[in-house]
């Protein structure tokens, strides 16, 4: 009898999302949709926050205050981006601190890109322009995500993170247009990042496991091989005025698809590195663990603070 | 390692300019209900977005069942006659 009320409840959900209708906190939902938003949103989330490292890592080196100004303000969003993502997560009835925890003791992941160093300071305008690039693609189709929370976070950052790409590619262009030891500076980070940021789009489609059921219940718009096909074609006339070479000797124009084809990724680095074989995995946990740690008296001070000035019918959450 | 950061969740909204009213752009975590509203600065309003910020706690909000859609909106669909468009005036006229 359940099971029967429980499959016309999900006939209803899937005709909702098929009408493009939006799931809202509140409305009946099946549990693995449930689930598989908190994974996505949360890996998200998870994202933004460790995506703050890499680039943190260059804040006290910046050549110049208009540059220092910048990266303080890109890394500060990258913090808010992460805040905007846990709260549309939380609104699945999904505890912060439970999140924070499956992100500290590797339960949940994050995007692999940001377990790669930022060796130089051209390493700032790759992230902007590459990684940034390819996560505007990504998430410029979830703004039409079937959960509103999720859209409407997706509608918010995307608007912020096209600031990103434009100083990352600004940044860039200078590099490559002033003198040889720049240029090659710029190169060099290129060719590093290249690679990583098509990986940034996931398995191909037809070993992408959790894709299909994705793509039915319309969390995923767009799939992962479209999305990478996307961001090629946005970005070799980019590279082109940038006076940088995409590091792949395949990449050509293809008149007869309209789309750029282009060389093998190789996805057992790919595998290597989510698996938690990359070069920063460690680093960044660590370093995240320990920022969490060293913030406890700050968190502790507001919860005492709570306790006495809060009326006690406004409960913790 | 704590469970739960303990802290209240509020729903920050913001009026993006005077003469609009303010708008729900998500919550936060804080201890109070000022903590709350500079969070909300710094969390929502980084590019000029707002010249004002409510910030409520989430459990006083009181919300409509979804369940209950049926019975509570659709009353007024059979009221038509409450929209202009449901009388015949001459074409011609400005009305």
């Amino acid at each position: 009898m359940e099971q029967m009320v429980d499959d016309s409840l999900e006939d209803a959900f899937q005709h909702r999302i098929d009408a493009e209708v939006k799931i809202e906190p509140r409305d009946w939902m099946p549990e693995r949709y449930r689930a598989s938003l908190v994974r996505q949103i949360a890996q998200h989330a998870h994202s933004e926050i460790i995506g703050m490292q890499p680039e943190g890592n260059w804040i006290t080196r910046a050549p110049s205050l208009r540059r220092k100004a910048i990266l303080l303000a890109k890394v500060q969003d990258e913090a808010g981006h992460g805040l905007y993502l846990y709260s549309a997560a939380e609104t699945l009835g999904v505890d912060r601190e439970a999140l924070v925890d499956m992100l500290q003791t590797g339960r949940q992941k994050y995007s692999s890109i940001f377990n790669y160093p930022t060796l130089s300071w051209a390493d700032v305008g790759s992230i902007g322009w590459l990684v940034d690039g390819a996560a505007i693609t990504n998430q410029l189709a979830l703004t039409h995500t079937s959960y509103g929370p999720y859209a409407r976070a997706m509608v918010k950052i995307c608007r912020e993170e096209s600031f990103h790409q434009r100083q990352g590619f600004e940044l860039l262009w200078h590099l490559s247009h002033g003198t040889e030891a720049q240029h090659e500076m710029a190169q060099e980070s290129v060719n590093r990042w290249w690679w990583p940021s098509l990986m940034m789009f996931g398995p191909p489609d037809h070993s992408s496991p959790n894709s299909e059921q994705s793509m039915r219940w319309g969390i995923k718009r767009v799939s992962n091989d479209e999305l990478r096909r996307r961001f090629v074609d946005m970005t070799v006339p980019q590279a082109r005025a940038l006076g940088v070479l995409l590091p792949d000797p395949e990449l050509r124009w293809n008149e007869s698809t309209g789309h750029h084809d282009f060389g093998p990724i190789n996805w057992d680095e790919f595998h290597r590195v989510v698996g938690g074989d990359g070069p920063c995995n460690a680093e960044r946990l660590t370093r995240r663990r320990r920022a969490h740690e060293e913030g406890e008296w700050v968190r502790e001070a507001a919860r005492s603070w709570a306790t006495r000035h809060v009326p006690a019918r406004i409960e913790a959450a | 390692m704590t469970q739960s950061s303990g802290l209240p969740l509020w729903e920050i909204f913001v009026r993006s300019r005077r003469g609009m009213s303010h708008i729900h752009v998500g919550s936060l975590h804080a201890a109070d209900w000022e903590m709350a509203v500079q969070n909300a600065r710094d969390l929502y309003t980084r590019r000029g977005e707002g010249v004002s910020i409510w910030a409520v706690a989430a459990t006083e909000i009181h919300a409509s069942d979804p369940d209950d859609k049926g019975p509570l909106f659709d009353p007024p669909a059979d009221k038509v006659y409450r929209h202009p468009t449901f009388y015949e005036v001459p074409e011609d006229l400005k009305l």
